[in-house]
């Protein structure tokens, strides 16, 4: 729907590695998508498979010792290699990040206000108070905070209210890029829902494009235009939300999709075996030593961006390129029940 | 989350509670070793300097003929009634050792306080902030050692190099001879008159005198400020808030001085408490080295005299104050930081 | 010697400047015990020895010189290592020896016995040690003199309340543990419980606590030497006395009375720090920052595409 418009962000072939003990975690390993104006991309993925490495990649708040490489370019602007100081200028304004765990975001000895006041100042160097205190109650009263708890301290606040306010500190400036890391998981459902609405609404009063990053699959279909789904550090599959859901083109996408539960549920679907350690991963499809399709080619070599029909792009064998895979490539490399005593071995 | 209004009153009075039998084992363990394992503690203290009628006199002086029980139940009356005893040897009440000395003592542990907290906060700053640099790796060792000096070896070595070598500053006691006789006594703590008086040579010699032993007891308790403040900015700086602070482009210079400093400083308060115990041990051996005229000095020269009632009543007083400002300590943070009343 | 092997475990552990100080602390500390073990073959001159030369600086002899009690400083020095550590290990021991088992009682019996010996515990921490060991050793002098013993009794009474909170701690968690559970459901006796199980619990905390309070009670040995509660200078050699001679010896510009005897012990106590906090960084691995490896990132691979085009 968006074909013709430039993307905010576009991300090519990022790589973020962490240096351990055990050896370089390979975090996220050669990642590619674009974010257009407004619109909110859901990256979905087991714990641990480089979400949230990846959402931090993106605004350089990586910790000591990783590595990167690629590209994100954001207004023409490579992000990877910019200035740290030229970087640090463009969060806020530009770039801005909601996280996981609103009880301990705030700091909290400052007042709700002080910290509206040291955010804006950081980019604005001697905006009045009363400025800040307008810019500050208009987002917080879509938030639904009340101006009467500006001058409150975080702990006078529940944990919704809380994270309502971090979303409010990140919108203040109305930036064209925000990153949210599971924004509700520490959150109980209701809370959940409030939170969700706000971030569903977000494009219609900030034009705010948005990477959610979350683990429930039920987030994004309720909030996200389009959806990532990542494994063991690449995205696997890229496309509209509502055709991924209806029609999932990658074997992790459908089994994910499978394990979720609903009511019409009737039994227990889940993923049998473990995400690969990021520090060794398979050969090949990262995936292939749980996949139920997986085929001989899968162990051999990396799959390879594929745009479908429908718009999706998945990276998996199955989709070809046809001409890559060797004569007896598409053998079956197990049949299913053999599966639980592979993963045991 | 939302704190409880009003629970102020309802900890102080718990906080209370619990210190009541803490003083009153503090109390009676003091008696038992003071006044019951001597035996008798005027023969112990001047046994065989008097004749046995003189002897005999001050024991029913001090009521030290009457049954343990009725001593123990009057001693702890009288400790209610801040009444600490008498001396055996010079036969005076302690309160009065208490109003004498006391100002001198106060002034050395203010002002020590004063400068513990003043370095502590100055160095465990630049530590935290740089860690793992030359600065902090000094600042680290000079803590060790200046904790593992005793205070009155850094107080000889200070009167050795400051007053005897270079002859800046005076060695000893309170004051010069003149000071004393120029200010007249009204609060006993002659820096306190002095002022007031406009004294201005006695201030400045009285400051001259203080110099010496408030910086010996100031660097001894030093380095545990240093430590605290030192950690505490370490893990300030990974706080999840000052990483929230961060994503919203804040100045590492801003996230210092408005996060890490101010977060780093709380918990020094909660161990000032902690502190009054050293700073009081300190003081007796500061004053010592020094020969500081306060309750300290004093607690020696009786202690050289075998005075059991003397060590007895100054200890107790010790241990009041101690319990005391440990509690006035916990209101204040109470009042401070409403997430401690929970 | 289990002992041994948490001794030197942080040796594999610690890099760089933790290693140095680890190491540092410990040869400080072993040079120490050195002096007191051969304290006769290596001081020149006995404790209470008289020696031709009154207050003579250093050098010419005496290699730090001499004392207004006619006695050779380095050898006060030596001999003073020998009361140091003995008195030390004396009220480490006696500490341990009461501490111990009336925590393991106290958490493992519990109810009001539990409660009333908190509370009296609770009390004594409370109180300024220094003074705490005053109040014991003014007794003590008088009911078994001013000898080693009497000290290393005051000493041991101040750290009697640490080991009690530690043990008795570790004594209440290990009941709740299940394999005590386990241990009881099979029917051992209360005290096989007790002696196996808890006790080799509690015994890992023991060497941390037990060096930083030797470091600790070295200050505090002093501290009643300095106030003239101490050991009699007749009776064995002691910084603290040393250093209370010395205080009227520095306005008459005589520093070798007193530097000496005190270096000795800044240099005792940084040393035992310095093992204990060493000791200390391996039982909580959580107070070291984690390491972080180099690496490069690999050149990307080329990709499939390219390689297939060729």
């Amino acid at each position: 729907m968006n074909d013709r418009m430039e993307p905010v962000v576009s991300v090519r072939d990022l790589r973020v590695w962490y240096g351990t003990e055990r050896g370089a975690v390979r975090a996220v390993d050669g990642v590619s998508f674009d974010l257009l104006p407004g619109e909110t991309l859901g990256l979905v993925g087991e714990s641990g498979c480089g979400k949230s490495t990846l959402g931090r990649g993106l605004l350089g708040m990586l910790p000591e010792g990783a590595q990167t490489d690629g590209e994100i370019r954001f207004k023409g602007e490579n992000l990877r290699t910019v200035s740290r100081s030229r970087l640090r200028d463009m969060r806020g304004p530009e770039l801005g990040m909601i996280f996981q765990e609103p009880l301990t975001r705030l700091n909290p000895l400052m007042r709700i206000s002080e910290h509206f006041e040291e955010a804006l100042r950081a980019h604005t160097p001697g905006i009045s108070k009363d400025t800040v205190e307008r810019a500050a109650l208009e987002v917080l009263g879509l938030m639904g905070i009340p101006p009467t708890r500006y001058r409150s301290y975080p702990h006078e606040f529940s944990g919704g209210m809380r994270q309502r306010l971090m979303i409010g500190l990140a919108l203040v400036f109305r930036p064209a890029f925000v990153v949210a890391d599971e924004p509700t998981t520490a959150l109980d459902v209701l809370v959940e829902a409030q939170i969700i609405r706000i971030l569903h609404d977000l494009r219609r009063e900030f034009d705010t494009s948005l990477l959610l990053i979350t683990h429930n699959l039920g987030i994004i279909a309720e909030a996200c235009d389009r959806v990532a789904v990542m494994y063991a550090g690449k995205i696997v599959e890229v496309g509209e939300a509502r055709q991924v859901f209806r029609d999932p083109q990658h074997p992790y996408t459908r089994e994910l999709l499978r394990s979720t539960i609903s009511l019409s549920t009737t039994g227990l679907n889940y993923i049998p075996g473990a995400p690969p350690d990021l520090t060794d991963p398979p050969p090949g499809c990262h995936f292939h030593p749980r996949c139920p399709d997986a085929m001989r080619v899968c162990e051999e070599l990396d799959p390879i961006d594929q745009e479908l029909s429908g718009g999706q792009r998945v990276e998996c064998w199955l989709h070809g390129p046809d001409h890559l895979i060797g004569v007896d490539g598409r053998d079956r490399l197990r049949v299913r029940e053999e599966l639980s005593v592979a993963d045991e071995a | 989350m939302v704190s409880r209004a009003g629970s102020l009153p309802r900890y102080m009075l718990q906080r209370l509670l619990l210190v009541i039998p803490m003083l009153f084992i503090l109390l009676t363990l003091v008696f038992l070793i003071m006044r019951v394992a001597p035996g008798d503690p005027v023969s112990a203290t001047v046994g065989g300097q008097l004749r046995e009628e003189e002897l005999e006199r001050r024991r029913a002086a001090l009521g030290f003929d009457r049954p343990l029980i009725v001593q123990y139940l009057d001693y702890l009356g009288d400790v209610a009634r801040l009444d600490f005893g008498t001396t055996i040897t010079d036969d005076q009440p302690i309160m009065n050792i208490v109003k004498e000395n006391g100002g001198a003592t106060l002034t050395l542990t203010v002002a020590a306080f004063a400068v513990a907290l003043f370095l502590g906060v100055v160095f465990g700053l630049i530590a935290g902030r740089f860690r793992d640099s030359a600065g902090d790796v000094v600042i680290r060792l000079l803590g060790i050692a200046t904790y593992a000096a005793p205070v009155f070896y850094t107080g000889i070595l200070v009167k050795m190099l400051f007053a005897g070598n270079l002859g800046w500053l005076p060695p000893n006691r309170a004051t010069s001879g003149f000071t004393e006789s120029d200010v007249d006594e009204h609060t006993h703590i002659l820096l306190v008159d002095a002022l007031w008086q406009g004294e201005t040579e006695a201030v400045v010699d009285i400051l001259e005198h203080l110099v010496l032993p408030a910086a010996t007891l100031g660097i001894f308790i030093c380095g545990i400020f240093v430590r605290l403040i030192r950690v505490n900015v370490l893990q300030t700086l990974q706080a999840d808030y000052v990483e929230a602070a961060r994503a919203r482009g804040v100045r590492e210079s801003k996230v210092m001085r408005s996060h890490a400093f101010r977060n780093a400083l709380v918990p020094v308060v909660t161990i000032i408490g902690l502190q009054v115990a050293l700073l009081l041990s300190g003081a007796v051996l500061t004053e010592r080295t020094f020969e500081w005229p306060g309750i300290g000095s004093e607690l020696v020269r009786y202690i050289t005299l075998r005075d059991y009632t003397a060590v007895q009543g100054i200890i107790t007083m010790f241990a009041v104050v101690v319990v005391v400002i440990s509690i006035l300590v916990d209101i204040v943070i109470a009042i401070i930081d409403p997430r401690v009343r929970y | 010697m289990g002992v041994f092997r948490v001794l030197f475990k942080p040796f594999g552990q610690t890099t760089g400047l933790a290693r140095w100080l680890l190491i540092s602390g410990l040869l400080l500390t072993a040079m120490f015990v050195t002096f007191a073990l051969f304290a006769p073959w290596i001081a020149p001159y006995g404790f209470a020895e008289e020696v031709p030369k009154k207050v003579a600086p250093p050098g010419d002899g005496f290699l730090m010189g001499t004392n207004d009690l006619w006695y050779d400083v380095w050898s006060r020095v030596v001999w003073g290592s020998r009361t140091a550590i003995e008195v030390v290990i004396l009220a480490v021991i006696l500490g341990l020896l009461v501490g111990v088992p009336m925590g393991l009682v106290s958490g493992y019996v519990g109810g009001w016995l539990d409660r009333i010996l908190v509370l009296i515990m609770d009390a004594l921490f409370a109180f300024p040690p220094l003074l705490l060991a005053i109040v014991f050793a003014f007794l003590f002098r008088d009911l078994i003199g001013g000898g080693v013993m009497a000290v290393a009794l005051a000493l041991a009474v101040i750290y009697v309340p640490q080991y009690f909170r530690v043990v008795r701690n570790t004594t209440l968690s290990a009941r709740e543990a299940t394999y005590v559970e386990a241990a009881r459901a099979i029917g051992a006796p209360g005290h096989t419980i007790m002696g196996r199980y808890l006790f080799s619990n509690v015994i890992q905390s023991v060497p941390v606590i037990g060096t930083l309070n030797a470091a600790d009670a070295i200050g505090t040995l002093a501290a009643l030497g300095f106030i003239g509660l101490g050991i009699q200078p007749t009776d064995a050699a002691e910084w603290g006395f040393d250093l209370q001679r010395a205080l009227d010896d520095t306005e008459a510009g005589l520093w070798w009375t007193g530097v000496f005897p005190g270096l000795a012990i800044v240099l005792l106590v940084t040393g035992l720090t310095l093992v204990g906090e060493g000791l200390n960084e391996t039982i909580n691995p959580t107070l070291r920052k984690r390491r972080l490896r180099r690496f490069a990132l690999p050149p990307r691979r080329p990709a499939v595409e390219e390689e297939a085009a060729r």
